[in-house]
């Protein structure tokens, strides 16, 4: 299986390569930490006519601070976000979830922006960036604009990126005081890509109840789905488990997946319900001691 | 410095765990696989590949990848027509008055395609990243066809055939019987009858399948490396179909190769085809299968659907067992598996009435053949499967209903009343499967694990505990060979005909050979898997390399000592009775001073007297000997395996939480080996019972064509496993070895089966159908 | 016409040069061009992990890096960790001694991934253990005897 043949650019610069790809927009793909692309084009799955490889863009691989947030460069290696003490610190989810995506020799080459652009249904960052409301910048040679996580995603393996257009910056909010966030999955295997799985954060009011929430199911339909309904359930009500029960139960009814030749349509929907109580459970211990 | 082999106790080196000669050069980035070969000129071939599974081909047009620069041929069915001969009929039926109904096919298909990824064409370029570019121009027009792609839609009447000229897609129909299972049935206090489902899947050893051919044309002779499980098989298929001696085919396989499980134990077009092209450009031709060739082309195992029903007593005695099953085989599958099934089944019990029946339906996929387990495992999870069902309509411990019904010790050979896959009726040579399973139990702990099992069930956890024991044919005949020789530098040289895919024979023959020459382990060498060095040989699969060439190698090592001490005896003017061999030389026992080292033995043995041309009287010359072993029947390993896991009954996903096993092959050899043979098979098992799994449409597509829709377990999802051996020789062999090689595959589904079962009982759950996996767990708990 | 290119990168500490295909993945320039065979191509589709090298001291899939990524970088590949099978570096005289290796074919992606998971922690757990070789796949063993080998080797 090796790749067929494509012309090959690695830009210095985010601008040389957006001029690249607004010249070869309909033919060329991004190459960023390749875990996604590269099996792909060995498969000869992809037929890019041009390969934009932008490894060298040092200034799309950058991890900062800014009001609060943080704003990290869409080439940051999952290993880097892994094991930063920033991430670890301002935003635990993702420190959370790192172990769960692929394994470590995948980590060491795949990028944040990468494993988002590619939008495998199944993938947890996308849900991640979903729960914690995420703004994507996405550039071209025509301009620059941003978007919030949950508009990018729109079904499995599309995002809202045009053809010419470079994923640039994840730019994330400042992690709000009292809250708790936990992801869980079921993968046939660990690191493979889940049959179901859910992102969550809950967030206290300073008596202890819940003023926000964010439920966002994975592997269970063509992109990454909010429960609406079930974050609105916990709002004002007590960090129970009788309330993520029930929190639980209208994720599971909000998705219909499909069946396919890994696992029923039936057992992706309760899967969401169960793991969306869990999870809550989990994200409820990690906030500490709060005033009744 | 590697200090020497330690022996055992008793100062041999069989039974000792010897690290193993062969992993210093793994280790280090220096062993040799079929595509490190490097052979200066070599080419690349690339296979052009059917994508649907049943279809005429109407036409290829290759002009344009023919033009491609950097590609030397494009050959399709036409082209090769001087090889295009009908492929010999495949292993007959064993069973007296049954035969197998041969689908004739060729090499390139000369009517039609019969399954997806069948070969139809093949490309030669200067790299193989140029001939996939090749292949991308090829231009085929089909004519597409109906396709049967499950053996219910092949056995449906007005199906489409497979194969016109057999009228339907029965490839086999045996039936076998002992004693009188209807009268059993019916007269029988109770009858349970069930239906069980299992699918299997590939092999996927690391390295895939691979040849390089070279053809020289001043000697019309073929040199073909092929990481192949049987280079003599693969040398008479070629050398029927060129039409050339055997001894102008030579095949190797390479000193490594990357893991054999079965279905490198087949031959196949590409193997054909990379001589062909070899002849043709007179340049050496390597084809490579990648990863997605072996999910579509490289023989497999899938589904096996069995209606299974049991007679039994109130006490739990079995009086009658009748399966009824079905079995793909593919487009040109091997009734191997089917038959060694059915010769499962009745596995460690007395059963005095059976009933045996397997249809095998030829199918547009893929040529089925045996994976490691070759349908054992099968056959153990159906039997497993009605004791456990048995134990829970009479309220009885499944471990005490087996017990009630194990072939006592003292009752081999015990003949089971069926024809085994060799022709010759199922005799189990020897064993103690009453103690394999009480050990296994108390190492198991298994009263206090049911005890556990109550307290956890009663805080909610859904613990499980799977017994299974099962009996599995090994060291089938019809022979394998050795050839011994002591060589100038005064070592001694092993050769065998099987060839190894990391069994260890570098380590286990020669200390085999060391024993039975009486020499030091260090000093021997060996050489397998060609046809050029030995020239008869079977091949590596069955468990059967062990119980034919180590027997063998005993014979011939001990001529190889007489001579030796025959011709040292000359030396130093002494009895061959009042010599040994210590340290690399022959001496007069007691005299350690009078010694002549071994390469001077063999300068006078192997070429006469140093300044003459006379050997001296009385001395035969050549220090050289072989044997053949052929084994009077196969013998038969046992397992005992319980496992305990937990069963989270809201996601699906269960925990192994102990796997103990309890192994007899007779004799060992090497307990590493043989240890690490039956921790491999585990894992395949283990895969089969809830990761991997063949997945095909109604049109004959795979569905799981890649790792990523086809998970195999890795280190984090395999158990710490506790294993301990009995013993009970084998008396077909000298060495009384049995084999080890797929007993670890055996009995994993079937327990880990019946531990969910056992897991989910309150639930009320039936696993009928193998694998499992979260979903269909929890499902199951669903009522689905 | 197809896009080629130098590149120069350091392999086992050597700086070597090839002219490679920019299509062709690092794992086929080591092993074709630089004869370095022995580390093997199991899947191209990175599961397998046999092609796994250390790239700059990071444990890459070499089937999903073309060779032209590897310009400049520091490549390590099984070659590096022994100077020959007479003298084996510890961790390897481990898979030795407990029975680590049967075909040879996954072993040295295994073997670079634990260099690299050694490095950073040399004393692991068995469950870090099997985190580490979770990223790879092997047939043949049942992966516990190169389980046994390291915690032999980190004195658990």
């Amino acid at each position: 299986m090796k790749p067929p043949r494509f012309r090959y650019d690695d830009p210095a610069t985010v601008e040389e390569a957006l001029d690249l790809l607004a010249r070869h927009a309909d033919g060329a793909k991004v190459l960023a930490g390749g875990q996604s692309l590269m099996p792909m084009l060995n498969f000869r799955l992809a037929r890019p006519s041009h390969v934009v490889d932008i490894n060298r863009i040092a200034a799309l691989a950058t991890m900062t601070s800014a009001d609060g947030g943080l704003r990290l460069g869409s080439l940051v290696r999952q290993r880097a976000l892994e094991r930063s003490p920033l991430i670890r610190e301002r935003s635990p989810l993702i420190a959370g979830a790192m172990p769960l995506v692929g394994h470590p020799q995948i980590r060491t080459r795949g990028t944040l922006g990468g494993n988002l652009a590619h939008a495998d249904p199944a993938s947890e960052l996308p849900a991640v960036m979903i729960a914690l409301g995420a703004e994507l910048t996405v550039r071209s040679a025509r301009g620059s604009r941003r978007l919030a996580a949950e508009a990018f995603f729109i079904a499995a393996l599309t995002t809202a990126l045009a053809p010419d257009e470079l994923l640039t910056e994840i730019a994330l909010p400042p992690w709000p005081a009292r809250t708790g966030a936990h992801l869980l999955e079921v993968a046939k295997r660990h690191g493979d890509f889940a049959l179901g799985g859910v992102a969550v954060t809950l967030t206290l009011d300073s008596l202890g109840r819940v003023a926000g929430a964010r439920i966002v199911g994975f592997g269970v339909g063509p992109r990454p789905l909010r429960a609406i309904d079930a974050e609105r359930s916990l709002v004002g009500g007590a960090p129970a488990p009788a309330a993520f029960a029930e929190a639980g139960r209208l994720a599971a009814a909000s998705v219909d997946p499909p069946d396919d030749i890994h696992a029923s349509g039936a057992y992706r929907k309760r899967l969401l319900g169960v793991l969306t109580a869990r999870a809550l459970t989990s994200a409820r211990s990690s906030i500490g001691e709060c005033a009744a | 410095m590697t200090p020497p082999a330690s022996r055992t106790p008793e100062g041999g080196y069989i039974g000792a765990p010897i690290p193993r000669r062969e992993d210093a050069r793994l280790l280090t980035g220096r062993g040799t696989f079929v595509d490190d070969l490097e052979m200066p000129g070599v080419v690349h071939a690339a296979m052009v590949r059917s994508p649907h599974a049943h279809a005429r081909v109407r036409r290829i047009d290759a002009q344009w990848a023919r033009a491609l620069p950097g590609v030397l041929a494009v050959v399709t069915a036409s082209e090769v027509d001087d090889i295009q001969k009908p492929w010999p009929a495949r292993m007959p039926s064993p069973v007296p008055g049954t035969t197998v109904r041969h689908g004739v096919r060729h090499t390139l298909p000369r009517d039609k395609i019969r399954h997806a990824g069948e070969v139809i064409a093949a490309v030669v370029a200067e790299s193989r990243a140029l001939a996939e570019d090749a292949r991308d121009l090829v231009e085929v027009e089909y004519e597409l066809l109906p396709v049967v792609a499950t053996p219910a839609a092949a056995l449906a009447p007005g199906a489409p055939l497979v194969y016109e000229e057999l009228g339907d897609n029965v490839a086999a129909h045996i039936v076998q019987r002992v004693g009188n299972p209807e009268r059993a049935f019916a007269a029988a206090p109770h009858t349970l009858r069930e239906t069980f489902r299992v699918m299997r899947g590939g092999g996927h050893s690391m390295e895939g399948r691979g040849v390089v051919a070279r053809y020289d044309e001043a000697l019309d002779a073929f040199t073909v490396w092929d990481a192949t499980q049987m280079p003599h098989a693969i040398r008479a298929m070629l050398a029927y179909l060129f039409e050339l001696p055997e001894h102008r085919v030579r095949v190797i396989a390479p000193p490594d190769v990357g893991g054999g499980l079965g279905p490198k134990g087949s031959f196949y077009p590409e193997e054909a085809l990379v001589c062909w092209l070899a002849r043709h450009l007179r340049r050496p031709v390597k084809w490579i299968e990648d990863r997605l060739e072996h999910f579509v082309s490289a023989a497999q195992e899938r589904e096996q659907i069995h209606t299974v029903e049991i007679a039994f007593t109130a006490e739990g005695t079995l009086l009658a067992l009748r399966d009824v099953f079905t079995h793909d085989i593919g487009m040109y599958g091997a009734l191997v598996s089917p038959v060694i099934t059915a010769c499962t089944v009745p596995g460690p019990y007395r059963i005095p009435n059976i009933h045996s029946e397997v249809w095998a339906a030829y199918t547009n996929l893929q040529p089925t053949g045996a994976v490691r387990g070759a349908g054992r495992p099968q056959g153990v999870l159906v039997m497993e499967r009605m004791m456990d069902r048995m134990a829970e309509t009479l309220g009885l411990d499944p471990a005490e209903v087996r017990a009630r019904n194990l072939i006592p010790a003292d009752a081999f050979p015990y003949p089971v009343g069926l024809w085994f896959r060799d022709g010759a009726p199922l005799t189990y040579d020897s064993g103690n499967y009453p103690e394999l399973l009480r050990r296994a139990l108390e190492r198991a702990d298994y009263t206090r694990a049911r005890q556990e099992q109550v307290t956890l069930r009663a805080r909610g956890v859904h613990r499980g505990i799977g017994v299974a024991i099962c009996v599995e044919g090994v060291g089938l005949g019809p022979f394998e060979g050795a050839v011994l020789r002591l060589d100038a530098r005064g070592r001694v040289v092993v050769t065998s005909g099987a060839p190894p895919q990391g069994q260890g024979y570098q380590t286990a023959f020669a200390q085999i050979a060391a024993d039975a020459v009486g020499v030091r382990f260090e000093d021997i060498d060996v050489v397998t898997g060609d046809t050029g060095a030995i020239p008869y040989g079977i091949g590596s699969f069955a468990s059967r390399v062990t119980a034919n060439a180590g027997p063998a190698i005993l014979q011939a090592g001990g001529t190889l000592r007489e001579k030796i001490l025959a011709v040292g005896g000359h030396m130093l003017e002494a009895a061959p009775a009042d010599l040994e061999i210590v340290d690399g030389a022959v001496r007069v026992r007691g005299l350690p001073d009078r010694g002549v080292p071994l390469a001077q033995v063999a300068r006078l043995g192997n070429g006469g007297v140093a300044f003459g041309m006379v050997m001296p009287g009385g001395l035969s010359v050549g220090l050289e000997a072989s044997a053949y072993f052929t084994p009077s029947q196969a013998g038969y390993s046992a397992s005992a395996h319980v496992c305990i896991l937990d069963v989270d009954a809201e996601t699906g996903e269960v925990t192994i939480v102990r796997y103990v096993i309890g192994h007899d092959c007779g004799n060992v050899i090497n307990p590493l080996i043989v240890e690490g043979q039956i921790l491999g098979g585990v894992a395949h098992g283990l895969s089969n019972a809830l990761y991997e799994e063949a997945m095909y449409d109604e049109q004959g597509q795979s569905l799981a064509s890649s790792f990523l829709d086809y998970p195999l377990p890795s280190a984090r999802e395999m158990p710490r496993i506790e294993m301990f051996h009995l013993t009970t020789p084998s008396p077909i062999n000298p060495l009384g070895v049995k084999g080890a090689g797929e007993a670890g595959t055996l009995p994993v589904t079937a327990a880990i089966a019946g531990a969910v079962e056992d897991a989910l009982r309150p639930f009320g759950v039936r696993v009928n159908r193998m694998p499992l996996n979260p979903a269909r767990i929890s499902d199951l708990i669903h009522g689905r | 016409m197809s896009d080629t290119r130098a590149i120069t990168l350091t392999v086992n500490g050597e700086p070597r040069q090839a002219m490679v295909d920019v299509r062709t993945t690092l794992v086929d320039v080591l092993r074709d061009q630089l004869r370095l065979t022995g580390t093997h191509v199991g899947c191209e589709h990175g599961v397998c992990g046999a092609c796994t090298v250390l790239v700059d001291g990071e444990p890459v899939r070499g089937c999903l890096m073309l060779a032209v990524q590897a310009d400049g970088r520091g490549v390590e590949t099984v070659e590096s960790l022994a100077p020959d099978p007479a003298h084996l570096n510890p961790l390897q005289a481990e898979f030795v001694r407990h029975h680590g290796v049967q075909c040879g074919f996954c072993t040295a992606g295994i073997l670079m991934s634990l260099t690299a998971a050694l490095r950073d922690n040399p004393r692991p757990t068995e469950g870090e253990i099997r985190e580490t070789l979770a990223g790879h796949l092997c047939r043949c063993t049942g992966y516990q005897g190169m389980v046994d080998a390291v915690l032999a080797l980190a004195g658990r």
